[in-house]
């Protein structure tokens, strides 16, 4: 029962969050000069709520290893900031910065794995 | 010195394809650059550089690259309905399955596409008996056999001709 | 027609990453946990960045498009694997409804 109300109220958030991204100046806004979202504005809100949610469960997780999987996460998901930031500024480097960020997210979360098992880091 | 070369020509498309602009300046130090990570760490990556040679192992990956894109599709649906259901229909378990591969690419290969497949996930590899450790998120069975017909035989045997 | 091609591939990877992410707020233990997040999250961030390849096109942006897909695929898996051995030997449990450890069988003691 309690795992119900639950379920109901995180679906009626999320979807009430991805409502408010897609129509995003309400016809009957508080704030009518807000200028309109483009398709890549969206893409970036959404993107924005899934690292929210990784940041939910750092912020939730009962382990030590809970927090290094939302981490580990959190960098595959900036990689995808990234790609699309690249698009509407029309700025290549932005796919090195991607680049960079896959390879030395992956070398932190081996570090960190072998710092949970307890050994040495040359093993 | 064989496993050196096969490694300074991937070094340098890879140099290439990261810089796109094909004046001299980047090609002379790409070919520094390349020449050094070579000679430090040639013989580290490449230890069987005659399965280079083999033309059908190309083939054989062309094969490998859709049937395993088409098992992430599938393996992501599947994912995504068991996290949107209310009632979370999960059954998990860690399971243990046999394999044939010995070669530590081919092991590699096998351990990243069981990951990525239908609800497994590979937790530990045992490379002198060649058992894997497999995390499943919705047990079928738990005998060693009816599990590696179930996970393993897809891949396994598409890898081995191209990896062994 | 290529541009709408190249936005649906993002829409379809954006869905995959906010489901990846839930997964990982609502699975119960962190295998399951790693599971969901690590193949919805993978697949989600590949599409974005072959969306990106089928805007931007055969320039210096997209191969580098093309270069971090394959990057991405072949270390994800490999940080979800040496993150749950490392989980299962600090001695993180199971959680209680699991069927069958065949790993604290055969290794008992770590």
């Amino acid at each position: 029962m309690k795992r119900t109300i639950i379920w109901l109220a995180g679906t009626i958030g999320i979807l009430a969050v991805l409502y408010i991204i897609f129509y995003h100046p309400f016809p009957f806004s508080f704030f009518p000069e807000l200028p309109h979202l483009s398709f890549y504005g969206r893409c970036f809100y959404v993107l924005l709520l899934s690292s929210a949610l990784c940041l939910l469960r750092v912020a939730l997780g009962p382990t030590a290893a809970d927090r290094i999987v939302a981490v580990d996460i959190l960098g595959i998901l900036i990689v995808g900031f990234c790609a699309i930031l690249n698009i509407p500024t029309g700025r290549g480097w932005y796919m090195d910065i991607a680049i960079a960020w896959a390879l030395q997210s992956f070398i932190a979360t081996i570090a960190l794995a072998k710092y949970l098992e307890g050994k040495n880091l040359d093993d | 010195m064989k496993s050196r070369i096969a490694f300074f020509v991937v070094v340098f498309i890879l140099w290439l394809l990261l810089c796109m602009t094909f004046d001299w300046v980047h090609v002379v130090s790409g070919v520094v650059i390349a020449c050094f990570i070579s000679l430090v760490a040639g013989d580290m990556f490449v230890t069987r550089p005659y399965v280079l040679k083999n033309p059908f192992r190309y083939l054989w990956f062309m094969y490998y690259v859709p049937l395993f894109i088409w098992e992430c599709l599938k393996a992501n649906i599947d994912v995504a309905y068991r996290v949107i259901h209310p009632m979370r229909p999960i059954k998990p378990g860690i399971v243990k399955v046999k394999t044939r591969l010995k070669s530590e690419t081919g092991l590699t290969f096998l351990a990243n596409s069981i990951t990525l497949t239908p609800g497994t996930m590979s937790v530990d590899l045992d490379e002198e008996n060649g058992i894997i450790y497999i995390h499943w998120i919705n047990v079928v069975s738990t005998d060693i056999d009816e599990a590696t017909e179930r996970i393993v035989s897809r891949f396994e045997r598409v890898l081995a001709k191209i990896f062994e | 027609m290529i541009e709408i091609a190249g936005m649906a591939c993002i829409a379809i990877g954006l869905l995959f990453d906010l489901l990846g992410c839930i997964g990982l707020v609502r699975m119960p233990d962190i295998y399951n946990r790693l599971q969901a997040a690590t193949k919805c999250v993978t697949f989600g961030t590949c599409s974005i960045m072959f969306g990106t390849f089928l805007m931007v096109g055969f320039s210096s942006t997209g191969v580098k498009a093309l270069l971090c897909i394959v990057f991405v695929a072949l270390t994800a898996p490999v940080s979800a694997h040496a993150l749950s051995r490392a989980a299962h030997k600090s001695g993180i449990k199971l959680w209680d409804k699991s069927v069958i450890d065949k790993y604290r069988e055969d290794y008992p003691n770590e």
